[in-house]
């Protein structure tokens, strides 16, 4: 009785200490739904003629180059490195990034308003412009299967 | 054998900052769930003793251009960082100025070249983790 209230307290305790730093659904374990959902999400909002995503195009979306946003920025692996299996690196501060292939970092694009904060950053700064919920799809659709 | 550092650290521990020991080589790390999710993505979450509560004002009201870089948050999560930052701010300093690295202290501890910073692979002079391993568990003591 004594033992099953303590590994209670115990795990109580676990959760107050850790659960300020996690973002909220980034369980490993709820992952791969919590990525269908967002993709299902996507998918709606592309519209009547949805063609499907596409890792291809996420790719070069990924590695770019593309015009039109910062000069220093030409792609998200100027941030993200080419080898979206590594550690990243911000190109002005240093900061280490997490990697972004899913197998790498089963976190990722599972918590909407993270993904959605960032893509409303990283869009504008690489392409001058929001990415479009086509182009979100097929980004998500590569690094999953990287 | 007795140091300060390890004082400082243990009243940390205990929740208790002394302004005795408001010496610069060690400063409580960001314990705020919000401050350090949204503060430490781009960068280390910087810990509030480093900015004069004045400064994190002007930085907290100006997030969507942030150094060139849209970090605007949700009106709420903005408040409750800039409430954190300002409870924990520096005592002194300049308000008007919102970079670390051009407060006069801060400009007083480091005097080095462009060289100096190449060599440590720091990004900028506000890369402080390049220099201080340490820095993000609040220590600034080494080098
Ligand atoms: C200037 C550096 C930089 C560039 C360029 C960049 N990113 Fe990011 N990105 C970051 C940082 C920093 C994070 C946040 C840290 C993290 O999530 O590990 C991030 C996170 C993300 C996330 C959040 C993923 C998640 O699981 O929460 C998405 C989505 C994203 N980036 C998309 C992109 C896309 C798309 C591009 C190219 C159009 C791009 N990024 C280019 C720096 C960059
Ligand atoms: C989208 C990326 C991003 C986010 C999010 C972000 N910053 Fe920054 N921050 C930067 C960049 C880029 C710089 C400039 C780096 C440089 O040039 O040295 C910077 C610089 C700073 C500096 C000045 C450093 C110096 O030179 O002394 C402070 C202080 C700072 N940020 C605080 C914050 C706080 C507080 C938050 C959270 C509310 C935050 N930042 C969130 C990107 C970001
Ligand atoms: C290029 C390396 C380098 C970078 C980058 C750097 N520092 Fe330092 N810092 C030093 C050196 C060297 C000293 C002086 C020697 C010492 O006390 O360790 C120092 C001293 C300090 C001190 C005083 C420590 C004491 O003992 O009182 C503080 C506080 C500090 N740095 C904070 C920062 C912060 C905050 C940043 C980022 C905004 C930063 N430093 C970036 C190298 C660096």
């Amino acid at each position: 009785m004594t033992r099953l209230l303590l590994s209670g307290l115990g795990a109580a305790l676990l959760v107050l200490a850790t659960a300020p730093l996690m973002p909220s659904g980034a369980h490993a374990a709820g992952g791969d739904d919590a990525r269908a959902d967002l993709l299902a999400r996507y998918a709606a909002e592309a519209g009547a003629d949805f063609p499907g995503f596409s890792a291809e195009r996420g790719r070069a979306l990924f590695m770019g180059p593309h015009a039109g946003g910062k000069p220093e920025t030409p792609a998200c692996a100027t941030c993200h490195t080419p080898d979206p299996r590594a550690m990243g690196r911000h190109y002005r501060t240093g900061r280490d990034i997490l990697p972004m292939a899913v197998s790498a970092n089963p976190d990722r694009f599972t918590d909407t308003a993270d993904v959605e904060k960032r893509f409303g950053r990283d869009c504008p700064n690489v392409l001058g412009r929001a990415c479009t919920p086509l182009e979100k799809g097929d980004f998500i659709t590569y690094l999953s299967g990287e | 054998m007795f140091r300060p550092l390890a004082l400082a650290a243990i009243l940390a521990t205990l929740g208790i900052t002394s302004p005795v020991l408001a010496d610069d080589d060690y400063m409580p790390p960001v314990r705020h769930g919000a401050t350090a999710k949204e503060c430490g993505e781009c960068h280390m979450a910087f810990q509030p003793a480093l900015l004069p509560a004045g400064a994190w004002h002007r930085l907290m009201a100006g997030l969507d251009d942030h150094f060139g870089e849209n970090a605007s948050l949700p009106p709420e999560t903005a408040a409750d960082i800039e409430a954190y930052l300002v409870a924990g701010a520096r005592r002194r300093g300049d308000p008007e100025v919102i970079r670390i690295t051009e407060q006069r202290w801060w400009r007083h501890e480091h005097d080095f070249s462009p060289q100096r910073l190449a060599r440590a692979g720091a990004a900028g002079p506000s890369d402080c983790l390049a220099c201080h391993k340490g820095a993000e568990q609040g220590y600034y003591e080494d080098d």
